[in-house]
């Protein structure tokens, strides 16, 4: 058993005893330990905040796209490809109510759906009219779409759009630009010269956030089939949910498949409809991030490097000084091995107890970014692995450089070392 | 003497036609010219000699922490003149208890800490290091300030910790160079008579020592000159040593005679008297 166990608990001793020694000398220099680990603190301090702040800023983008069209939002539209133009016309490849019907059906990663269209119509009440207000026609199932309910009356239901009732859902904005009593539901509006009786009552939503909020207008929402009466040759889409944010590529496969099929292309033909994922806006960002990240990680990387350079000083000056003690513990038995481990451990906790002040900088770094006004992120998490990053990152600078160091000491000879003064 | 002797497991000690050569520029420094030794269990040996003479590098070589350029140095059976310096390092954490004259303790560790640094370097006591370097603490008559730091203990509490360190992993030779050279002459003696407590108790000691009182004390004096051993005799023969003490006691009783002569106070004729017995 102790045949086993006893090489093991030597080591283990070993640098055990080591790293309290090291935390010993660390203790006993204090300033000069701080200035030597500086390049490390500054390196470590950025890593865990540039981390940090592209993580919270991928989720704060996340959640203003969520809040603002969804990240699971797919746009699936008609188009014609270039080698047709000319024989094709946009009506032909229109996406049509029986498609949507289609994809909602045989669609595995779309959970929801609408087919859309839009205009501008002028609209009236009692004596204001609003020009070009924007009219949407849309399914019911725009509710679950765009997650936007009624906070007034009642939202669109499928017998409104089956029977192309002459019903609308108003978003606030219409309710001052057209002076209507605060309970408009019940109330009839001229929409295009015909009376349209309102429903419901929607929140106004404007683009806001990343994308720069723009003036809130009147908006009008009827059922699709009656906006299709009225106006038959307005664009059509679709707007689709995916069954979450990572199904894009799914999704996207799924909607090829059963439209080709369904337009009976083949081979070679090109898809005549297009589609776009809110994913590619994330993409966007993920590229970003990632220059940050290769511009900061250069920074890291140099400050990293100088704090390298310091450590290695700061060990040879050590060997130096201590040389007597590395004849000492030679001549006690201390093989070269054990002499190189005993350094190296002390650099790499030099380098560790470099990387926790750094990790505390980086922390406080964030906090205090986060207490600033107008920062728009409201949490910034420091994640788990951008402190395995830092802590890495400064033990491995603490072996890379504390290696030659080390060697220095294992080298020397115990007789020159016992009597250096 | 032949190079077939005795059983080797016999002396603890047994060099034959050592030699080490330094080159200094284009010239060959011979700094042992030969040197033949035999060093047996629980023998109590003074090595002396002026600076130059080899001594430390006989020393260095004693201690495995140099290799000789020729010849053989078997040490408990260990023929280290064939091993490389990582077996010998071995050799020095388990057969080598060395004592220096300047103490090399640790400074920020405490004498129990200290004690134990042997043994780290070891795989033999993982398990009853604390209690064997206590041990060692007690044996010196140190029991009472394990947890001092050197810095915190007079010169001869100092070299008692050494000792401890020296012995704690139960050397075959305690190897001691110059242990008294930073003592004042009441601690030298507390240390001398450690030393001989120790031998009492089957130890095997090598001083190495430019003091005749020191070497006085040990029961075997080798005298090296020019790298060559020029005298080996027990300490009650050796002439050199014979005559220093004569020597030491002539001129010890002129000064005595002299005081005495001048100051006709019994008391301090009594204090004379006894001194002069120390002496």
């Amino acid at each position: 058993m102790s045949v086993i166990i006893a090489p093991v608990a030597w080591v283990v001793r070993l640098v055990w005893q080591t790293v309290f020694l090291a935390l010993g000398q660390v203790w006993a220099n204090k300033v000069r330990a701080v200035l030597t680990a500086l390049g490390i603190i500054i390196g470590v301090a950025s890593v865990i905040a540039v981390i940090s702040f592209l993580d919270a800023g991928r989720k704060w983008i996340l959640s203003e796209l969520d809040s603002a069209v969804g990240s699971r939002t797919m746009w699936v539209w008609g188009q014609v490809p270039d080698s047709q133009e000319g024989v094709m016309n946009w009506s032909d490849v229109r996406v049509t109510t029986h498609e949507a019907v289609l994809l909602l059906e045989k669609a595995p990663s779309i959970e929801s759906l609408t087919p859309l269209c839009q205009r501008g119509w002028q609209v009236g009440y009692g004596r204001e009219t609003v020009r070009g207000a924007s009219v949407w026609g849309v399914w019911p199932s725009w509710h679950e779409v765009e997650s936007r309910q009624v906070t007034l009356g009642r939202p669109l239901t499928d017998i409104d759009n089956a029977e192309r009732r002459p019903v609308c859902l108003i978003n606030e904005q219409a309710i001052t630009e057209l002076k209507l009593d605060i309970d408009p539901v019940g109330d009839y509006l001229v929409l295009n010269g015909r009376r349209f009786l309102i429903v419901g009552v929607l929140e106004t939503k404007s683009g806001g956030g990343i994308f720069g909020g723009s003036q809130p207008r009147t908006e009008l929402y009827i059922p699709f089939n009656t906006h299709k009466m009225m106006d038959p040759y307005s664009g059509t889409w679709f707007q689709a949910n995916m069954i979450n944010a990572n199904a894009a590529d799914d999704a996207k496969a799924e909607v090829r498949f059963i439209l080709r099929k369904n337009r009976g292309l083949s081979g070679d033909d090109e898809d005549t409809f297009g589609m776009d994922v809110i994913q590619n806006a994330i993409q966007m960002f993920n590229n970003f991030a990632f220059v940050v990240m290769v511009g900061a990680g250069v920074v890291v990387g140099i400050s990293l490097f100088v704090g390298g350079i310091g450590i290695m000083n700061i060990m040879l000056v050590s060997v130096s000084e201590r040389t007597r003690e590395i004849g000492l513990r030679k001549s006690l038995g201390a093989q070269p091995p054990v002499v190189l481990l005993q350094f190296l451990v002390e650099a790499v906790v030099l380098c560790l107890v470099g990387g926790l002040i750094g990790l505390g900088v980086g922390f406080a770094l964030t906090r205090v970014v986060m207490l600033m006004q107008d920062f728009p992120i409201k949490d910034v998490p420091v994640p788990g692995y951008a402190i395995l990053i830092g802590l890495g990152f400064s033990a491995s600078v603490g072996i890379v450089f504390g290696i030659l160091p080390a060697i220095k000491a294992a080298m020397l000879n115990p007789i020159d070392a016992l009597r250096h003064e | 003497m032949s190079r077939a002797s005795a059983d080797p497991t016999q002396a603890t000690i047994k060099i034959r036609g050592l030699k080490k050569i330094f080159r200094v520029g284009d010239e060959r420094v011979h700094a042992l010219a030969g040197v033949d030794l035999d060093i047996y269990p629980n023998e109590f040996v003074a090595i002396m000699g002026a600076s130059g003479s080899g001594k430390s590098t006989l020393m260095n070589i004693l201690g495995c922490l140099d290799q000789p350029t020729r010849g053989e140095y078997v040490l408990n059976g260990h023929p280290t003149h064939r091993m490389g310096m990582g077996r010998l390092a071995r050799v020095r954490n388990r057969e080598i208890g060395f004592i220096f004259q300047s103490f090399e303790l640790l400074s920020r560790s405490s004498a129990l800490k200290n004690v134990m640094l042997p043994m780290l370097y070891s795989r033999d006591h993982i398990f009853h290091a604390r209690k064997r370097a206590k041990e060692a603490l007690m044996r010196v008559g140190l029991g009472e300030r394990m947890s001092h730091r050197p810095n915190q203990l007079s010169g001869g509490q100092r070299q008692r910790v050494a000792v401890a360190r020296a012995l704690v992993n139960e050397p075959s030779i305690l190897l001691a160079d110059e242990p008294t050279g930073n003592l004042d002459s009441k601690t030298t003696v507390e240390i001398i008579e450690l030393f001989k407590e120790l031998h009492r108790a089957g130890q095997t000691i090598v001083v190495v020592t430019h003091e005749e009182d020191v070497a006085g004390q040990a029961e075997r004096i080798v005298r090296l000159r020019d790298g060559r051993i020029i005298s080996d005799h027990p300490t009650s023969e050796d002439p050199i040593h014979q005559g220093w003490v004569r020597r030491m006691s002539e001129g010890q009783a002129a000064i005595f005679a002299e005081e005495a002569g001048s100051e006709a106070d019994p008391a301090s004729k009594d204090l004379v008297a006894e001194r002069g017995a120390q002496g």
